[in-house]
C-alpha cells in the first residue's frame, strides 16, 4: 500500500435483479434477499434469516422487522468516530419509512454479504448511499403490498408512513408489525420498482441526528474494543524490537514466568512483514497490571537488523543530496519549463518538508482472540475486519470459513486501524497460549510501532510572468515510498510543469493517515501558490481563481487518474471568500489565509484567521470551511462534527506533532513528548458550510483536513511576514517586530 | 497482594491486588467498571479521570493503596440513569466522535460545574486543558458544558441541590 495514497475505492455495487433480488425461502417462514455479492450472498443471507426469530420479516441482510414491532437495522461498517454506525442505518430508515426513535441499530460482524466492510478512504457514503436506500425502498414496497392484499385494494392507493401503512380512501391503517407475516410470503419486487424518494420528502436525511452510541458513551458502558472480556481470558502484552524490523534473539522468559500473576511468557517468531506479525515477546497474566509489571523486568536481546542506523537527520541529508543532483523519476512534463523560467519576470525557490507522525488513536491498539489450531474468533476495534481475517488465514493457515470477526467500537481510526497487526498478534498469541487472550498495547507501543504517516521533502521552483500569472512549476518530491502522482495539483493547470520523484530507502513501517498524501501535499502546494502570489504582488484568492480558470472537468492521467472538476472547486473557493469576508483590513499580527484541496471526491476550501503575538504565539481565531460533497448531507450533525474535527485534527498535526527517528527507532515515548492539540489552542470559532451540487453524495471523514494547514500557514504569513515551509509550525519562529 | 476496600459509586467493593496497582486497572479489570479509559498511563490524556473525594484525579497515576476510604465516583456513577445535565447536553449536542475520551471529559467537566456553575469560555479552557480529545470535539465539549450549565440553572433549586 502506498502510504501517500488513499486506499483504492471499492467498485460501487450496482443493483440488478439477478444479484440482488434473489428470493430464498427459509424454514423460519421469513425470507431474505441475497445481497449484492454474487457468490456469497444467497447462502449467507439465508443464514442470517435463520438466525432471526421465527416469523420475522428479513427482506434483506440489513433489515429485520419483528412480529413485536421491533425494527433492527444493520450498520455494515465499523465506527471509529466517523459516524457511519448512525448515518448508514439512517439511509435504510429513510426509505423504509421507519421512525428513527423506534429503530435499533446493530453492528454487523464480518460477513461477505455486506460487501467491503473496510471503513477507509471516505468511501462509506458513496458506496452505500443508493444501495441502502434501495434496500429500504424494496422492503417498504413489500409491506405496502401486504397491506393492499389484506384490504383488497391496489397498492398504489396505499402509503407507508412512520411504520404504518395507510389506505386513506377507506381510512384504514395497519402497522408494520401486523404486516410482517404476510410480507414475508410475497414475491420480491423488481429492483426497477425501487423508485427512491425525492429529496424534498426526506424526513431524516439532512437532519441533525445524535449518534446511536451516545447514551452508552456518556454513561461508560461496555462498548469499545478494550472494554471487551471473555471468561478465562489472559491479559497479554507484547514487546517488539524498538528498531523497525528487529528480531528477538533471546529473552529472560524463565524469570518472567516466576513473577506475580504471570501465566505464561514466550517468543513469537513472527514474519518479516513490517505491517504484519512482527517478532516479539508475549507476556500473559491474570490482569493488565500484572502483565505490565512483569514487562518491566523483561530483558530481550535483539537483532536490530539492517536499518538500525536510520535517522531523520540522515534522511534529510539524503533528500537534500537528491535535490542538489536534480535527478529523479520524471512523472510529469508539460510545456517547456526552461523557456518558461527564462521568460518569467519573477521566480521563487523553496524547500518544504514535514516529519513522520503518528495516528495516536486515543484507544491504544488492542484485540481479543480465541484461537485453536483451525478456528479463530476475534473481537477487535478495527476499521478493516476483513484485513484481520485475511492475515490470520495467511499467517496461521486457518481457513477463512473458520474465522469470525466481531467489530467493536474503535477509539479513533484515522487509517491506523485499516492495518491488522494488532489482530494477528492477538491471534498468534492466543493460539500459542491455548487460552483466550486480550492483547493491550501501551501508549509507548502505539507511538513506537505505528504505521506512520510518512514524512517528505519537496523542492520547488515557480515562475510568474509579467502579468503575474503562474507559468512555470518545477517540483522535485522526495518521499519514503511510492512517488509523486502525475496528477497532483496544480499539475494539469500550469502550462509548463516538471514533476520529479525520488524515494529514500528506509525500513520505517508506514500506512495511510487521514487523507493520505493530501494531508501533507496540500500544505506544500497551497503554501507555494501563496508564495508565488505574494511574489507577484497579487491577491492569493485571485491567483487561485486564475489557476482554476474556466476549465470544467479536467481528466486524470493514466488508468487510475482522477478527474478534477475545476468548476466545483471554483464555486467553493468563491463562497468561502464571501462567507469569510476575504480581504478585510486587519492590523499587523492578524491575518487571513486561504487554501483549497480536492480529495476523496470532496471539493473543500477554507479561510483561516489568526492572531500572532509579537513574541510569536499563535492563536487561530476563526476557520471558515465550504465543502461540496455532493447533493445531500446524510446526518448534518455528524457531517458538521467531521468538519470541525478535521479542522482541529489538521491544526493539531500541523502545529506540534512530529516524531523523530534516531538509531532506527522513534525518539518520542509518550504523549508528554508527542504533543496533541488541547482545548485552549483549538480554533475559537469554526464555521461550516455545505454547498450542495448535482453530484452523488460523498464522504467527509478525510477531505476537510488537507486545506487547514496551508490556510493557517498562509494566514501566519499575512499576519507576520514569516513563511512556514516546514511542519510542524512549532519549528518556525513566528515572532515579529 | 493485599486486600483493599474501596467506596466506588456508593458501594463498598473489596479487591485483592498488588498495592501499587493503579486504580484505573482495579476499576477496569477487577471491578468491571470499564467506562474509565486507558490512554497513556502517565496522566497526559486524562481519559482515566475519576473523582476521589469530589476532586478530579487521574486513575492511571493513583495506586489503589492511596485511595483509602475516600469516595470514588466513576463515569458509571455520575448519575444513576444518564440524567446528569452534562450527559444530557452531550447527547443533545452530539458531542462525541469516537467517544473514547468523553468519560474523562465528563468527569473533569462535572468537577468544574460543581465548583463553578456558570463557567466562562476561559474557565472551561483552563479546567479542560488536561483532557485530550484526539477527534477534536473541543468546540462541542465547550458548548456542552455551557448547555449543561443552562440545564442546571433551569431546574428548580430543590432539584439542583440534589
Amino acid at each position: 500500500m502506498n502510504p501517500y495514497e488513499a486506499p483504492t475505492p471499492p467498485t460501487l455495487p450496482t443493483l440488478d435483479r439477478r444479484d440482488f433480488l434473489r428470493l430464498t425461502s427459509v424454514a423460519s417462514g421469513g425470507l431474505v434477499l441475497g445481497s449484492f455479492l454474487k457468490t456469497a450472498g444467497n447462502v449467507q443471507a439465508a443464514e442470517i434469516a435463520k438466525a432471526a426469530p421465527a416469523g420475522d420479516f428479513t427482506p434483506n441482510a440489513f433489515i429485520r422487522l419483528g412480529l413485536d414491532g421491533s425494527i433492527t437495522l444493520i450498520a455494515p461498517r465499523p465506527d471509529s468516530g466517523q459516524g457511519v454506525k448512525t448515518s448508514l442505518p439512517m439511509l435504510l430508515a429513510e426509505d423504509l419509512e421507519a421512525p428513527w426513535q423506534s429503530v435499533t441499530v446493530q453492528m454487523a460482524d464480518l460477513n461477505a454479504i455486506y460487501g467491503s466492510q473496510a471503513a477507509g478512504g471516505s468511501t462509506s457514503t458513496p458506496t452505500f448511499y443508493t444501495l441502502l436506500r434501495q434496500l429500504g425502498t424494496t422492503a417498504r414496497i413489500m409491506l405496502v403490498e401486504a397491506a393492499a392484499q389484506t384490504w383488497g385494494v391496489p397498492a398504489s392507493e396505499c402509503v407507508a408512513e412512520a411504520a404504518v401503512v395507510h389506505h386513506r380512501a377507506s381510512q384504514r391503517s395497519l402497522a408494520y408489525r401486523d404486516l410482517v407475516a404476510r410480507a414475508a410470503t410475497l414475491p420480491v419486487p423488481d429492483a426497477k420498482r425501487a423508485v427512491l424518494k425525492d429529496a424534498k420528502d426526506f424526513k431524516l436525511l439532512g437532519r441533525r441526528i445524535s449518534g446511536v452510541d451516545n447514551q452508552k458513551i456518556v454513561t461508560g458502558q461496555n462498548l469499545f474494543g478494550l472494554d471487551f472480556k471473555l471468561p478465562g481470558m489472559a491479559y497479554a502484552v507484547f514487546e517488539k524490537c524498538p528498531v523497525f524490523g528487529g528480531k528477538v534473539v533471546s529473552a529472560n522468559l524463565e524469570r518472567i514466568k516466576t513473577l506475580p500473576g504471570v501465566k505464561d511468557a514466550f517468543i513469537i517468531e513472527g514474519t518479516s512483514d513490517l505491517r504484519g506479525l512482527m517478532p516479539g515477546v508475549a507476556i500473559l497474566a491474570d490482569s493488565t497490571w500484572a502483565a505490565l509489571s512483569a514487562r518491566r523486568q523483561l530483558k530481550v536481546v535483539w537483532n536490530e537488523g539492517t536499518h538500525a542506523n536510520d535517522s531523520w537527520d540522515n534522511f534529510t541529508q539524503q533528500a537534500q543530496a537528491l535535490a542538489a543532483k536534480g535527478t529523479g523519476n520524471v512523472v510529469r512534463k508539460d510545456g517547456d519549463i526552461d523557456a518558461a523560467f527564462a521568460a518569467a519576470s519573477k521566480t521563487v525557490e523553496a524547500a518544504y518538508s514535514y516529519p513522520f507522525i503518528s495516528h495516536a488513536n486515543l484507544e491504544p491498539q488492542n484485540c481479543t482472540a480465541r484461537v485453536s489450531a483451525d478456528h479463530a474468533e476475534i473481537w477487535a476495534p478495527t476499521q478493516n475486519p476483513g484485513a484481520g481475517a485475511d492475515m490470520i488465514n495467511k499467517v496461521l493457515g486457518i481457513p477463512k470459513a473458520n474465522i469470525s470477526v466481531h467489530i467493536l467500537r474503535a477509539g479513533g481510526g484515522f487509517g491506523r486501524r485499516l492495518s491488522a497487526d494488532f489482530v494477528i498478534e492477538a491471534a498468534a498469541i492466543a493460539q500459542k497460549a491455548g487460552v483466550p487472550v486480550k492483547l493491550t498495547w501501551t501508549r509507548e507501543d502505539d507511538l513506537r510501532h505505528d504505521h506512520f504517516r510518512p514524512g517528505g521533502f519537496h523542492f520547488l521552483k515557480g515562475g510568474v510572468d509579467a502579468s503575474g500569472k503562474i507559468t512555470a512549476w518545477r517540483n522535485h518530491t522526495v518521499l519514503f515510498a511510492g512517488g509523486l502522482s502525475p496528477d497532483e495539483f496544480p499539475s494539469r493547470f500550469i502550462p509548463n510543469h516538471l514533476g520529479l520523484s525520488s524515494v529514500i530507502d528506509n525500513g520505517v513501517p508506514m500506512g495511510p493517515w487521514r487523507a493520505p498524501g493530501s494531508c501533507v501535499f496540500a500544505f506544500v502546494y497551497q503554501s507555494f501558490i501563496d508564495e508565488l502570489a505574494h511574489a507577484a504582488g497579487r491577491d492569493p484568492l485571485a491567483v487561485r481563481l486564475e489557476i482554476l480558470g474556466d476549465h470544467g472537468t479536467v481528466p486524470g492521467t493514466g488508468e487510475r487518474g482522477t478527474p478534477y472538476n475545476a468548476a466545483r472547486m471554483k464555486a467553493v473557493v468563491k463562497l468561502v471568500a464571501e462567507k469569510s469576508g476575504w480581504g478585510k483590513k486587519l492590523p499587523r499580527g492578524q491575518g487571513q489565509g486561504i487554501a483549497f484541496h480536492f480529495s476523496h471526491r470532496g471539493y473543500i476550501a477554507q479561510v483561516a484567521e489568526v492572531t500572532v503575538s509579537q513574541a510569536g504565539e499563535l492563536r487561530v481565531d476563526r476557520v471558515v470551511c465550504v465543502s461540496d460533497v455532493g447533493s445531500q448531507i446524510v446526518n448534518l450533525s455528524g457531517a458538521e462534527n467531521q468538519v470541525e474535527g478535521s479542522i482541529v485534527d489538521g491544526l493539531s498535526a500541523a502545529w506540534r506533532q512530529e516524531l523523530n527517528i534516531e538509531r532506527g527507532r522513534i525518539v518520542e515515548a509518550n504523549l508528554a513528548e508527542y504533543q496533541l492539540l488541547r482545548m485552549p489552542d483549538a480554533p475559537r470559532k469554526i464555521e461550516c458550510h455545505f454547498l450542495p451540487s448535482d453530484n452523488p453524495p460523498t464522504g467527509l471523514g478525510e477531505p476537510v483536513l488537507p486545506p487547514l494547514a496551508p490556510a493557517v500557514a498562509n494566514a501566519i504569513f499575512a499576519a507576520t511576514g514569516k513563511r512556514i515551509r516546514q511542519l510542524p509550525f512549532s519549528k518556525t519562529d513566528m515572532s515579529w517586530s | 497482594m493485599a486486600k483493599f476496600t474501596l467506596q466506588v459509586n456508593g458501594q463498598s467493593r473489596t479487591v485483592d491486588v498488588a498495592p501499587e496497582t493503579p486504580l484505573l486497572w482495579v476499576l477496569r479489570d477487577h471491578l468491571d467498571l470499564v467506562g474509565t479509559k486507558f490512554g497513556c498511563g502517565i496522566g497526559q490524556c486524562r481519559a482515566c479521570t475519576v473523582h476521589i473525594g469530589g476532586q478530579p484525579v487521574q486513575a492511571c497515576m493513583t495506586p489503589v493503596s492511596g485511595v483509602g476510604r475516600k469516595p470514588v465516583v466513576t463515569i458509571e456513577g455520575l448519575s444513576t440513569d444518564g440524567s446528569h445535565p452534562l450527559q444530557k447536553a452531550w447527547c443533545e449536542l452530539d458531542v462525541a466522535q469516537c467517544g473514547y475520551c468523553q468519560a474523562g471529559q465528563l468527569m473533569t467537566a462535572s468537577a468544574l460545574l460543581a465548583e463553578n456553575p456558570k463557567p466562562t469560555d476561559e474557565d472551561i479552557d483552563n479546567a479542560m486543558a488536561g483532557n485530550l480529545c484526539r477527534c477534536g470535539t473541543y468546540l462541542r465539549i465547550r458548548a456542552g458544558i455551557h448547555r449543561a450549565a443552562e440545564l442546571t440553572s433551569a431546574r428548580s433549586p430543590k432539584e439542583a441541590a440534589q
